[in-house]
């Protein structure tokens, strides 16, 4: 049990710098995804914590200790893989009881942290398979099974459910946050996906180039994002970006209009304005509403619709040319080349200083 | 591009025909010598061994059993009977009396020798000599058969090669020596080998891409280069001429390609099975136990079955390192080329001693072949 204090962490590959100056912290005891579009840094800086690369500058503390330059087996972490990495010539026992006899502990110990990792996991009746016999999700939580049978003080998960199928991904999913409800150690997960940071993490820290864009509780995240970035990452679809500029702000309120849309009053928020300024304004699709009768201050044709059954996807080139995304409730039957009017509610809207 | 899902190609046939061809071609020096090894001298001299797989027709001279000790009375007359092959599986087919005329008769007639001497010869060589008290006497009619004999094959050339004590020329002590220099000249470079290869795929050091690339730089170097200054040096520090200093040269000699092999086929092992067992807190010599050498097997497997294969076959540095003059440590490839000079025209020696010496690759390549083709290929293709 520990936590995770990252401060000013830097690593350069050569001249490149990939992460530049992080600064996170992890509760002992807290589940924390880092998330991100591929090539963010976020397998790098997992890779920093488990020791597998070099710190460049900056300070690592794992349970208050500083382990800049400790090796991997002096941190206490255990680590999935995305590629499960176990050993094709070893049996599942053989596998998870790796770390123990590494470790030279006694028979009976191991066997028995075997067999209690087995049983968490739900797979006794594969323990003298080999990793060829097993399918994905199996060999997944061999991988895991792995992992817990070593005790360890904090817990890293690599994308461990990139290489599984849809349906499998999600039962794992439940699988991972079940097992950190038992476990109750800190453990940090990357993964690139925001349904599997949504769902599992009690703080996402989203990144993007090497830096933390912002980090917080999830619902925290979606509700109130720090910026563009975050607001357009999270939540699917994701949100739409209308462009405006500021008619007068005052302390409580700004007014925006565009080439889209006219006369918005939004919150101000945490950010100043000032008249005449560019902003953005961010919309989640499941805000808007059609309006049958054509009053709605968003107007445009249907281009695409996606019915899903419980919510129906609707693309919608505007008459400024913008095209924005709806996530209509319920099957709604449009067809493209259709009308539409959509109207919102100003307080769910979110105005952003940068412009697009 | 219809051929590659659809028809075969019309030219298959040609393809078959022509494996078959090169396959023949390539065996029959083999299986020359595999026959004669089974064949007495004489047989060797008077037919190839292709004729020796078939019923052979030869002229045989043979004689009647000695009728002072064997003739038996009958009325005044005398008969000596018999058979002139002592029972061996022999069919005549024509024969005489005579060197001038050897197939005036077939088999079952009754040749006159005149005064009533007779003598009759069955197809299977039983005969029958019938004559007057003086006519059988002193030595036994001479019979000229033309024979049809079975194919025949003898082991007494493997015998006297290998488990006659007193033949100067057998190949068992040469066979231990070979065993003796082989074996430790293959584990050697294997173990070190493998060593480097791990170091040179898995651990960071400074001048670690240097050290690869003088390894594969060392491949290019032809080891007659090294005979001489290497052998100085065993002299010279005291190993000589032996065991010790063939094994060292022969581990020296392989160790750059073993390295290369071991080190690519390593490379390509999953990094994550590597950090992951490095995150369990294994050390680089536990990886390397555990994880490494198990799944590196096939890699293993295919450069001993190479490096076995050519120190047995090797006779440049046997000759150089290891045999001096009191010829104790000769191997088998010395052996036969010694054989070569000294017996040269015996081939049923040459050909036992070769195929004696072949027998051991052979069965480690057939025991081993799908390691062999399964190395080679690693890495290749993943």
């Amino acid at each position: 049990m520990a936590g995770i204090q990252l401060s000013n962490v830097r690593k350069q590959f050569g001249t490149v710098e990939v992460i530049r100056g992080v600064d996170i912290d992890v509760e002992d005891g807290e589940f924390v995804v880092f998330v991100g579009p591929s090539g963010c840094g976020k397998s790098t800086l997992l890779r920093l914590i488990a020791g597998l690369e070099d710190i460049s500058s900056g300070e690592l503390r794992i349970g208050g200790r500083v382990v800049n330059d400790l090796q991997p087996k002096e941190r206490g972490v255990a680590m999935v893989f995305q590629s499960y990495a176990i050993f094709p010539h070893m049996t599942v026992r053989e596998n998870i009881a790796f770390g123990l006899t590494i470790r030279k502990e006694s028979k009976s110990v191991v066997e028995q942290k075997v067999a209690e990792a087995a049983r968490m996991l739900q797979m006794e009746n594969l323990l003298d398979r080999r990793p060829s016999q097993l399918s994905g999700g199996q060999r997944q939580r061999v991988a895991i099974g792995r992992a817990v049978v070593r005790d360890p003080s904090v817990f890293l998960f690599d994308e461990p459910l990139s290489n599984l199928d849809a349906a499998l991904r999600m039962s794992t999913r439940q699988e991972i946050a079940t097992l950190h409800s038992q476990l109750k150690t800190t453990m940090i997960y990357v993964t690139h996906d925001q349904v599997e940071a949504m769902t599992l993490a009690d703080k996402i820290v989203v990144l993007r180039d090497g830096e933390v864009m912002q980090a917080g509780a999830p619902m925290d995240l979606y509700h109130s994002p720090a910026n563009l970035f975050v607001a357009g990452f999270l939540g699917a679809p994701s949100m739409n970006f209308i462009a405006v500029s500021v008619e007068n702000a005052d302390a409580k309120e700004v007014r925006v209009s565009g080439p889209a849309i006219s006369g918005v009053a939004v919150k101000t928020g945490e950010r100043s304005y000032t008249t005449g300024q560019n902003a953005t304004l961010g919309i989640r699709p499941q805000q808007l509403r059609p309006m049958s009768d054509g009053t709605g201050p968003l107007n445009g044709t249907v281009i695409l619709t996606e019915r899903l059954g419980s919510e129906t996807i609707v693309d919608v080139r505007l008459n400024s040319n913008d095209s924005i995304v709806a996530a209509l409730p319920e099957d709604t039957i449009l067809h493209p080349g259709d009308a539409v009017s959509f109207d919102f509610d100003p307080a769910h809207a979110h105005l952003f200083d940068e412009t697009l | 591009m219809q051929s590659i899902a659809g028809s075969k190609s019309s030219l298959t046939w040609a393809v078959h025909i022509s494996v078959v061809v090169m396959v023949v071609l390539w065996l029959i020096p083999t299986v020359g010598l595999f026959v004669s090894s089974f064949r007495t001298a004489d047989q060797i001299s008077t037919s190839g061994w292709w004729a020796s797989l078939f019923p052979a027709e030869q002229n045989v001279v043979a004689r009647a059993a000695d009728p002072d000790e064997n003739r038996v009375a009958d009325g005044r007359m005398f008969i000596v009977s018999g058979n002139l092959f002592d029972g061996e599986d022999k069919t005549i087919s024509v024969w005489g009396t005579s060197s001038r005329a050897i197939d005036i008769y077939v088999a079952g007639d009754t040749a006159d020798l005149g005064d009533g001497e007779t003598i009759t010869v069955q197809a299977n060589g039983d005969y029958e000599w019938r004559g007057n008290d003086e006519q059988i006497a002193g030595r036994g009619q001479r019979v000229f058969a033309t024979v049809t004999a079975p194919p025949e094959f003898t082991l007494a050339n493997y015998d006297k090669m290998l488990f006659d004590e007193v033949n100067v020329d057998g190949m068992a002590k040469a066979f231990f020596n070979t065993l003796t220099v082989t074996i430790p000249a293959t584990i050697i470079p294997i173990v070190i080998a493998a060593f480097a290869a791990y170091a040179l795929a898995w651990m960071d050091f400074p001048g670690r891409a240097l050290l690869i690339a003088c390894v594969v730089g060392l491949l290019v170097v032809p080891l007659q280069l090294a005979l001489i200054p290497l052998l100085k040096l065993h002299l010279g520090i005291g190993i000589g001429k032996g065991y010790l200093g063939i094994w060292l040269a022969h581990t020296g000699f392989g160790l750059p390609l073993a390295i290369y092999l071991l080190r690519n086929y390593m490379v390509g092992l999953p990094r994550d099975i590597i950090e992951n067992a490095k995150v369990d807190s294994a050390t680089d010599f536990q990886i390397f136990v555990k994880i490494i050498l198990p799944l590196s097997f096939p890699a293993l497997a295919s450069f001993a079955i190479f490096q076995f294969l050519w120190t047995w076959n090797d006779l440049l540095v046997a000759k150089v390192f290891l045999i001096d003059a009191t010829g104790q440590t000769t191997v088998m490839t010395n052996q036969i080329t010694d054989l070569l000079g000294t017996r040269g025209g015996n081939w049923e020696i040459l050909a036992t001693a070769a195929f004696i010496s072949i027998a051991v690759p052979l069965a480690v390549f057939f025991a081993m072949q799908r390691y062999l083709v399964r190395g080679i290929l690693a890495g290749s293709v993943k």
